[in-house]
């Protein structure tokens, strides 16, 4: 099952895929464009992670100070970096890399406290996607990724639907891609991740307790560009959605 | 895991949305701790803007609470730090209007695995089980002058450390103002001043206490962590 968070006509609803669009839990169907977009979910703690893919890896090789992986890199997110789905991102003026990340996001379903990989399946709710922009002008070697270019309003982009774990049978092996104005510039395959879902469970819940809600973002494979703005940026994972957002420019928020 | 019972609060806005900031090496002390480590790989340079870091809700936790200290680690390093209770939406503060946005104020331990590497943000470390202890809230003007306090750590029954406000290289309003130029806080959301350099370390089975003149007590145990999988 697919499920969406949308506000329309003064409230927020539950919604889900129809035909020509979405149908709320009342029963009203609409076009994709006639709500507004929000997190699929009640998001509780934004867990991310970095350099989860060989290939990203070595594509940031060159400006990696430290190269050694011992661990998963891991970095977390405050709730006013999020949007949804049809979304707009600010892009300050003068920035020269600003890039999106296509993610799959894997959301806790039961509570997670050291549990093992053998098990850790059992405890995902489901998945989203989710496109998290970095900044790397503002990269800092201090706690890095720094929140300056990571943690910023509407950076994290997710949606449209929450789909159930029992609908993604396999999701170390689903296609990713992101699409700027239309041309593929990313593309990777889950399989590839460097630490799997059950590894990540297992490390996370290993030393903090995890809650229906909280939500693992597994990482990027390479292909991340520059974005302008204007840009019309999709990232899209088999089965899971099509997630689409807009950059916009300083003028719209009064900079 | 019970939910954390995060302290109402008697003035607006009423509650706390249970979002916590925590700001390293505001204390100049801390910087100047690293020496020329400060210039050479990894970090190059010494920060430019804030460096922050999440206290995710897993970590929240009341007055009294019980902290597990890891095995293979064998002590926790007891943070002492103001922390900045915001009123409402705080977006491009400037410094000059600061406290408008300010509601009060909270007096937070903020627990770690001791670590003096701080490339990486260190989660596993950081953002351990009920290692943020948030004490009663305080009206904004229940401080003359936040920016000069002094909080007093216990650990067991001896004075560890006096954790102080003053001197940061970012007071409270420059903090707010450089935090919200890139990341707006909500009302409710808590971020700390930062913990001073010194702070003391504990081991299982001690205890340990803040206090502050204005802002009350708050205080907590230090338990050793037990190997049952609870899941």
């Amino acid at each position: 099952m697919k499920t969406a968070r949308v506000a329309h006509a003064g409230a927020i609803h539950d919604a889900h895929p129809h035909e020509r669009g979405l149908q709320l839990a009342d029963g009203r169907v609409l076009a994709e464009h006639e709500v507004v977009w929000l997190p699929p979910f009640e998001v509780g703690t934004i867990i991310a992670l970095g350099l989860n893919y060989a290939d990203h890896v070595k594509e940031l090789a060159r400006e990696l100070t430290v190269t050694a992986k011992d661990e998963p890199l891991v970095f977390l997110k405050g709730p006013g970096s999020l949007i949804g789905h049809r979304g707009v991102t600010r892009r300050p003026r003068g920035v020269a890399f600003m890039h999106y990340e296509c993610e799959l996001a894997v959301v806790i379903g039961k509570p997670a406290h050291r549990v093992s990989r053998t098990e850790a399946m059992q405890h995902v709710a489901g998945y989203t996607v989710c496109n998290d922009y970095a900044i790397r002008d503002f990269l800092e070697n201090w706690y890095r990724p720094n929140l300056r270019v990571k943690n910023r309003d509407g950076g994290t982009v997710l949606g449209p639907w929450f789909v159930d774990a029992a609908d993604v049978p396999g999701p170390h092996a689903l296609a990713l891609r992101t699409l700027v104005n239309g041309v593929v510039t990313q593309q990777g395959n889950t399989a590839d991740m460097i630490d799997d879902i059950p590894a990540l469970i297992e490390y996370l819940s290993g030393f903090m307790t995890l809650r229906p809600g909280d939500v693992i973002l597994t990482g990027t494979p390479d292909g991340v560009v520059n974005v302008n703005e204007g840009d019309e940026v999709v990232t899209e994972i088999d089965g899971i959605g099509r997630l689409v957002n807009t950059i916009a420019g300083d003028d719209i928020f009064g900079r | 895991m019970p939910s954390p019972r995060l302290p109402d609060l008697d003035i607006a806005p009423w509650r706390l949305s249970g979002v916590v900031y925590g700001t390293l090496l505001n204390d100049p002390a801390s910087l100047a701790a690293l020496g020329e480590a400060v210039n050479a790989p990894p970090y190059k340079a010494a920060p430019r803007a804030p460096v922050l870091y999440v206290k995710p809700r897993n970590t929240l936790a009341a007055d009294g609470a019980a902290v597990a200290v890891p095995g293979d680690a064998g002590r926790m390093e007891i943070g002492a730090s103001l922390g900045i209770v915001i009123g409402r939406s705080a977006c491009r503060v400037a410094a000059g209007q600061a406290l408008d946005f300010v509601a009060g104020w909270v007096l937070v331990a903020d627990l770690c695995v001791p670590h003096g590497n701080y490339y990486r943000p260190n989660v596993r470390l950081r953002a351990r089980d009920a290692s943020c202890l948030l004490g009663p809230v305080a009206r904004r003007d229940a401080l003359a002058d936040a920016d000069a306090l002094q909080i007093r750590v216990t650990v067991g029954d001896r004075p560890a450390h006096v954790a102080r406000t003053a001197g940061m290289v970012r007071p409270v309003a420059t903090l707010l103002q450089d935090v919200t130029e890139f990341m707006t806080l909500q009302a409710g959301d808590v971020l700390m001043l930062g913990v001073s350099a010194g702070a003391p370390q504990g081991c299982a089975g001690e205890s340990f206490a803040l206090e502050c003149a204005g802002l009350g007590r708050l205080q907590g145990r230090l338990v050793a962590e037990t190997d049952e999988a609870c899941t």
